[in-house]
């Protein structure tokens, strides 16, 4: 069993706005071990993006602040790394996809330069011109875009969603990075096109053995992308396992809520959402942050934000109704 | 059951720099009283622009819309008041729908004041009335857009639709910028005002899945054409148009049940093309995987391959038999 690549541990990052301060990420906790799939769910501002942000450290501060935690990258703490040492990390160690191709790529440069600016200051051999060029269309038609030369010569704007998505696979796999992150990679896209992009994505990454990060809001995008999940809930990683066993029977309320109130292609009407909305994060709810929506809150859950635990086998949740 | 809406060989073309857009390109529906017609299709189909040819934002550029057996295929200036008030419609962002500079009561009593309901204080106590059928707080009266959540502000969006008494109400994707735990509560109001007033709902969405759970029949749009026409479940159980199936086949879902509904994988394949230079022949057959020779050169017709079951595909039909 491979160690843990990654690991993140116990990390709170806040905000700095005009009304006061965000405390958006409350101790969040997630690792990856090598060659795994990841899975990271959850719903529109539950801090998916910033907790990635803290990893490859291109948090904006400010307003951003990580006021606690550590990011084990191979044993080492990216937190605490010299700026050149987490330069050496990005590309060749880690590199992202991210959650909008068109702000990802610069209108202005051909697909081209982009592509080659990222392989040669990504790869660790000194190359020649022509290598790096070679590289570069080697890496467009690994993602299966027809016609490299051309696609070479285009601007963002002249290709498709799809196409798109597709060059920003390429960029972040043309390092040979060992972990990738993919934010939301097909949020925007139609969902054949989405397909396409997914069978691709998990081919390229099974096949290189790529430890991989992917996040999205769709329960059913991360049962076909991954073989572990971790739902977040406003700042929290309240529930993580294996893909099987969290699919078969979730258990943290929050994550058993969004299970029954998805439409099922098999019918049968729609089930109750869950009351309420997401927490302010000028002001979250003491205790579990998820306690004013949970149809069990106990005393102690406004109390004391519940630890992530393990429940068997690898099932963790942060839940009192799981807990001594 | 009467037909509410008959549309009939409806075409909305749009002339860009770029060329003709055809963007709704010859197709026909109907929608009964009491039911959901569900449109789906993915981006750029033609769905909204149909959905606002309905509506009277766009003139038909030819074609026939019937509300209650009445020609309404008029430039919206000649439709009569009483028209508009009976057809609403519930757009997708909740976010630039509804006028930041209103309060909630404004927002509310602009179409009373439209179409000249009541006077200030019958105005008044329908807009409270309005809120509390969508489970909102009375003092949200006061409130501005902003400081409600994107769940309730689609409230308020339904609940203005709701204030004229319409019969016919176009959803186009009331939910999809809704997380999933706050869609489901808009879903089941929706359904419920259906039942209680006999509302008529054109329903816009990607989500087939949804799609599965609120609709009666269900129309499926590719490139400015419907490819096929089904009641819901048969539309879902013995889907028939390559397209369909390559669409089912590609939703991802969260249990093995809902994956032994999916039609056989249908690797999906292609990009869509451009409803500028819409391919000639059957619009699907750049992507199809069982086309064959005639697929390129001639537009497939409609068959009916069983009761109030549609296709527009050329496997099915007279070609079939021989
Ligand atoms: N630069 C910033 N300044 C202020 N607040 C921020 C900033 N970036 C993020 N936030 C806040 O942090 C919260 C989490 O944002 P984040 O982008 O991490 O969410 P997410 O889970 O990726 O959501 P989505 O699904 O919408 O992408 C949000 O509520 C947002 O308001
Ligand atoms: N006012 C307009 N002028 C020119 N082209 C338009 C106009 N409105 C829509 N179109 C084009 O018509 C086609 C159909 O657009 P429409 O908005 O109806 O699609 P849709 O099915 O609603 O897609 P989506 O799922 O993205 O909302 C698209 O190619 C679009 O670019
Ligand atoms: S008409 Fe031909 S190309 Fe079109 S869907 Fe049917 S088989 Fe495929
Ligand atoms: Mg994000
Ligand atoms: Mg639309």
């Amino acid at each position: 069993m491979g160690g843990a690549l990654l690991a993140i541990r116990d990390l709170f990052v806040e905000f700095k706005v005009y009304e006061g301060k965000l405390k958006v990420l409350n101790g969040v906790f997630l690792s990856v071990r090598e060659g795994q799939r990841v899975g990271l769910v959850g719903e529109a501002g539950c801090g998916k993006t910033t907790t990635m942000k803290c990893v490859l450290r291109i948090l904006p501060s400010p307003p951003g602040r990580i006021t606690k935690g550590e990011i084990l990258f191979r044993g080492e703490d990216i937190l605490r790394m010299p700026p050149r040492k987490v330069q050496r990390i990005r590309g060749r160690g880690i590199s992202m996809i991210f959650q909008d191709p068109t702000a990802a790529l610069n209108p202005v440069f051909t697909i081209g330069d982009q592509l080659m600016t990222v392989i040669r200051y990504g790869s660790h051999d000194s190359l020649t011109r022509r290598e790096v060029r070679q590289r570069a269309i080697k890496a467009l038609a690994e993602v299966q875009l027809p016609d490299p030369e051309r696609i070479m010569a285009s601007y963002p704007i002249q290709l498709s969603g799809g196409m798109r998505q597709r060059v920003c696979i390429a960029m972040a796999l043309a390092t040979e990075p060992e972990l990738l992150i993919a934010d939301e990679p097909t949020t925007n896209l139609d969902v054949t096109i989405q397909d396409q992009v997914l069978r691709l994505l998990n081919e390229l990454v099974v096949r290189r053995k790529t430890s991989v990060i992917f996040i999205t809001h769709s329960l059913g995008v991360v049962r076909e992308m991954a073989d572990w999940v971790y739902v977040m809930y406003a700042g929290n990683i309240i529930e993580g396992g294996p893909k099987g066993d969290l699919f078969r029977e979730p258990l943290h309320p929050y994550t058993r809520g969004l299970m029954r109130a998805v439409p099922k292609l098999t019918g049968g009407g729609i089930a109750e959402g869950i009351p309420g909305r997401i927490p302010d994060y000028l002001d979250p709810p003491p205790g579990c942050r998820f306690h004013p929506r949970c149809e069990h809150a106990m005393p102690r859950c406004s109390q004391k934000n519940p630890p992530f635990r393990p429940v068997r086998e690898g099932h963790e949740v942060a839940c009192f109704l799981y807990q001594e | 059951m009467e037909p509410i809406l008959e549309i009939k060989d409806l075409k909305k073309y749009f002339v860009t720099s770029r060329g003709t857009v055809r963007a709704v390109d010859e197709i026909s529906f109907e929608l009964l009283r009491g039911e959901t017609l569900g449109l789906v299709g993915e981006s750029g189909s033609g769905k909204s622009t149909t959905a606002y040819t309905v509506i009277g934002i766009y003139a038909p550029t030819s074609g026939k819309i019937l509300f209650r057996g009445q020609d309404i295929s008029v430039p919206v200036s000649k439709r009569p008041k009483t028209l508009k008030r009976a057809i609403q419609i519930v757009f997708q962002d909740p976010g630039t729908s509804l006028n930041p500079r209103r309060t909630i009561g404004q927002i509310l009593e602009l179409p009373l004041k439209v179409h000249r309901i009541g006077d200030r204080n019958d105005r008044r106590r329908r807009v409270v009335e309005l809120l509390r059928m969508v489970e909102l707080p009375e003092d949200y009266i006061y409130k501005a857009p902003h400081m409600l959540g994107g769940g309730e502000r689609q409230m308020v969006a339904i609940a203005r639709a709701l204030a004229t008494e319409p019969e016919l109400v176009i959803l186009d994707e009331p939910t999809s910028a809704l997380d999933v735990s706050i869609q489901a509560k808009i879903i089941n109001m929706l359904l419920d005002f259906q039942r209680e007033m006999n509302l008529s709902y054109l329903f816009i969405t990607h989500d087939l899945s949804l799609m599965r759970n609120v609709a009666h029949r269900v129309a499926i749009m590719y490139l400015g054409k419907i490819c096929e026409l089904a009641p819901a479940v048969e539309f879902f159980e013995n889907p028939y148009h390559p397209y369909t199936k390559m669409l089912l086949s590609s939703i991802p879902v969260v249990s093995e049940e809902e994956e032994k509904m999916k039609p056989e994988k249908i690797i999906s394949q292609g990009e869509i093309p451009s409803p500028v230079n819409p391919p000639p022949g059957c619009r699907f057959h750049t992507r199809c995987t069982e086309r064959n020779g005639i697929c390129s050169q001639e537009l497939p017709g409609m068959v009916r391959v069983r009761e109030g079951h549609l296709v527009w595909c050329h496997l099915f039909g007279k070609k079939e038999e021989g």
